[in-house]
């Protein structure tokens, strides 16, 4: 029976948190990407792309993260494409990640004075130029914390990637467990892993979040 | 009615051996108390006898709200003693905190009723929480109260549902629910429409005239003049003249209450 | 190319999907009750406790927000039988869910708490009130008046988290997809049908709470 180190755990772990990070990086930007499509899609005023968009939210927030995982790997399969955990989970995160945010942006929007819209549209500011230059700036300045914040929430929830088999940080602590029998040691280093990665964001969330309260006073 | 009408009726036992009937019922000594480095009472004497109605007067800023919240333990000072019926307040001991608040009540210029609670049990918390007092006394004498106060229709209203000058006379209501000694009241009208000061003036006018303590800090003049057996006249934290009403506002000494009257007039 | 559903074989398991809706609405009551006290006390332990409570609470809170709740489960039900504390899946999912939601809503809680108008708490003392009974009945009944909607969607989250106690054969709506794919391997169609479920718990559990905070918590 081979005996393992504190440290054969730790590096073994900190490895596979690399595919936590590249994941979670993965759906973050690419989930941003489509949130970005979504809101300007909703902010077009057309009824029909606002009410679908308002249901693919609803849907992605009024179901768990794990099933729509199993719906991406067992759907793309049915399509007859070669499908890998990887893949499903890059894509399912992604579209998670992007019905979240495009929901915070909208409430960010929101917040922007009613006047700014008017007021850019009295000099004659087409639809885009009104969002690019008059309300995201102003709507940008308000996301960011809450879309930081939301960074911890994709990274915890690459975490269920495990379970339909892609080799990132919970997986590979599951598979160490094994081997060692040291599930105690073992799942602590995980959460103390994860706990490493999503702190710091934590706080810096949490510190933008009141800049920008004073900011306001 | 109120415990404060009739002084034979209080417990002798609470009346220290030196003092003798009519003895001051808050008595406050060499008075200091200061927010970090700055120095708000700088040195109060005063006492204030049973039955009796003083009004605190002075500019903003003076400390009178303060003063009133070190006689109810809100606030801690620093040097000097205060004595509510004899019992010396003692900020270390809850206990005996709780119980100086029992024969001290409080009214406050923003009314403070608890929102989540009926009037009616805004008034019969504190004495089913504190006094234990059984449900059906509870609630006779908080209708009893209400009634008293104009407002016995009131009993099962939300405050949101009140103006605010009837929310400041269950404030009254439930003060007196506790049986207090001494009343303090810190410019209970200041935050009324001034359509809705005479109500409850007249309140407190009743409460006076039926023998209630009072200490109360106002803005209103002819209220402290009418009603006041003492005007103290609070300037940079100290007292700095004090006497009845005819005297301090018919013939005032100081140049400060000179100034603080005629600034009134202006 | 074309795509063949059949959803005749996993409807007619209903009975399956059914009992597991159960087990996860009846896990995530149970989770409610225990997490929301559990959150009550941190709160208050947060804010006006003694220092000896106030950072082992929030160190707590810390250390549960910034992990994953599928790694939190893993370590009751596989890491702790190594410390001599063996749990079967139903208390090991409870444990999980409650230990998960008690930290958020300490959070939650304690936004309520802090937001409490200082007249309030002063009112109260005037009236000779001690600090346990200003917190219970001054300071706590409209705290969570102020903070209902926000724990309903923690708790509708915790609920949709709890999808991952099938992992450890809890025997909830998600195992029970698993179970009627292993049957008639119609996964997609089980795992759709077991999403919908969900959809329909959130909106219902929605619902009950909205209800139930305009009816019994804060008595207006
Ligand atoms: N909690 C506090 N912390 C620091 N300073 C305080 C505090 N409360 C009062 N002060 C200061 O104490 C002084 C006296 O305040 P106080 O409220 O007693 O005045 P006041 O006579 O009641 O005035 P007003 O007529 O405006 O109510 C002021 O300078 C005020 O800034
Ligand atoms: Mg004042």
């Amino acid at each position: 029976m081979v005996e393992f180190t504190l440290w054969d755990i730790l590096r073994n772990l900190l490895l596979a948190a690399r595919w936590t990070v590249v994941l979670s990086l993965i759906a973050f930007a690419g989930g941003g990407a489509v949130g970005l499509v979504l809101l300007v899609l909703r902010l077009t005023g057309n009824r029909v792309a606002d009410a679908a968009i308002g249901a693919y939210v609803q849907l992605f927030q009024g179901t768990p993260l794990l099933m729509q995982l199993f719906l991406l790997y067992f759907g793309i399969a049915l399509f007859g494409v070669e499908t890998s955990p990887w893949m499903a989970a890059c894509v399912a995160l992604i579209l998670y990640a992007s019905a979240y945010l495009t929901e915070i942006w909208r409430g960010c929007v929101a917040a922007v004075p009613r006047g700014q819209w008017e007021a850019s549209a009295s000099l004659a500011l087409g639809f885009g130029q009104q969002l690019a230059h008059v309300v995201l700036p102003q709507a940008l300045r308000i996301a960011v914390p809450p879309t930081v914040g939301f960074l911890v929430q994709v990274v915890k929830g690459t975490a269920l990637a495990s379970v339909i088999g892609f080799v990132e940080l919970t997986k590979a602590g599951g598979m160490i467990a094994n081997v060692t029998y040291e599930p105690l040691l073992v799942y602590g280093c995980v959460a103390l892993i994860y706990f490493a990665l999503c702190f710091p964001i934590s706080l810096y969330a949490g510190s933008l979040e009141r800049k920008l309260h004073v900011g306001r006073r | 009615m109120s415990a404060g009408a009739d002084p034979s009726a209080t417990n002798p036992v609470l009346v220290p051996p030196h003092t003798e009937v009519g003895a001051p019922i808050v008595r406050i000594t060499a008075l200091r108390k200061s927010f970090g480095d700055n120095e708000v009472l700088k040195g109060i004497d005063l006492d204030v006898m049973r039955g009796e109605v003083v009004a605190v007067i002075g500019k903003s800023g003076s400390g009178k709200s303060t003063l009133l919240r070190c006689i109810n333990g809100l606030e801690a000072f620093q040097e000097g003693s205060l004595t509510v019926d004899g019992k010396p307040l003692l900020h270390e001991s809850a206990q005996a905190m709780r119980e100086l608040r029992q024969r001290v009540g409080m009214i406050f210029q923003s009314f403070n009723l608890f929102p989540h609670l009926s009037v009616g049990r805004n008034v019969m918390l504190a004495p089913r929480l504190v006094k234990k007092r059984r449900p059906d006394e509870n609630e006779a004498r908080a209708r009893q109260l209400l009634d008293r106060v104009g407002l016995a229709e009131k009993f099962d209203a939300m405050p949101d549902q009140l103006s605010g000058g009837q929310q400041q006379r269950v404030a009254i209501a439930r003060a007196l629910a506790m049986d207090p000694a001494v009343l303090l009241c810190d410019e209970i009208t200041s935050a009324l429409d001034p359509e809705l000061v005479g109500e409850v003036l007249r309140v407190v006018e009743s409460l006076a005239e039926d023998g209630m303590t009072l200490l109360m800090v106002t803005h209103e003049m002819g209220f402290a003049r009418k009603v006041a057996d003492r005007v103290i006249f609070m300037h940079q934290g100290r007292v700095h003249e004090s006497g009845p009403p005819d005297s301090i506002f018919g013939a005032p000494r100081t140049p400060e209450l000179k100034q603080f009257l005629s600034s009134l007039h202006e | 190319m074309r795509v063949a559903l059949d959803f005749w074989p996993v409807l007619a398991q209903w009975p399956l999907l059914l009992e597991g809706a159960a087990w996860t609405l009846g896990l995530t009551a149970v989770a409610t009750l225990l997490g929301s006290s559990v959150g009550v006390a941190c709160a208050w332990a947060r804010v006006s406790g003694p220092w000896a409570l106030r950072v082992p609470a929030a160190a707590y809170v810390e250390l549960i927000r910034n992990t994953p709740f599928i790694v939190q489960l893993f370590f009751v039900f596989f890491g702790l039988p190594a410390a001599g504390i063996r749990l079967t899946p139903l208390t090991a999912s409870i444990l999980a869910m409650t230990i998960n939601l008690g930290a958020y809503a300490t959070e939650i809680v304690r936004a309520g708490i802090q937001a409490t108008p200082r007249g309030q708490i002063e009112a109260a003392e005037s009236l000779a009130l001690t600090r346990l009974q200003v917190f219970v009945h001054i300071v706590l009944p409209p705290a969570l008046k102020r903070v209902w909607p926000a724990l309903t969607s923690q708790i509708i989250i915790v609920m949709l988290g709890s999808a991952v106690c099938g992992q450890i054969s809890m025997e909830e709506l998600s195992h029970a997809a698993n179970l009627i794919q292993s049957r008639n391997f119609r996964a997609f169609e089980a795992y759709i049908l077991a999403t919908l479920v969900y959809l329909g718990l959130a909106i219902l559990v929605r619902r009950v709470l909205h209800w139930a905070g305009q009816r019994f918590v804060f008595g207006s």
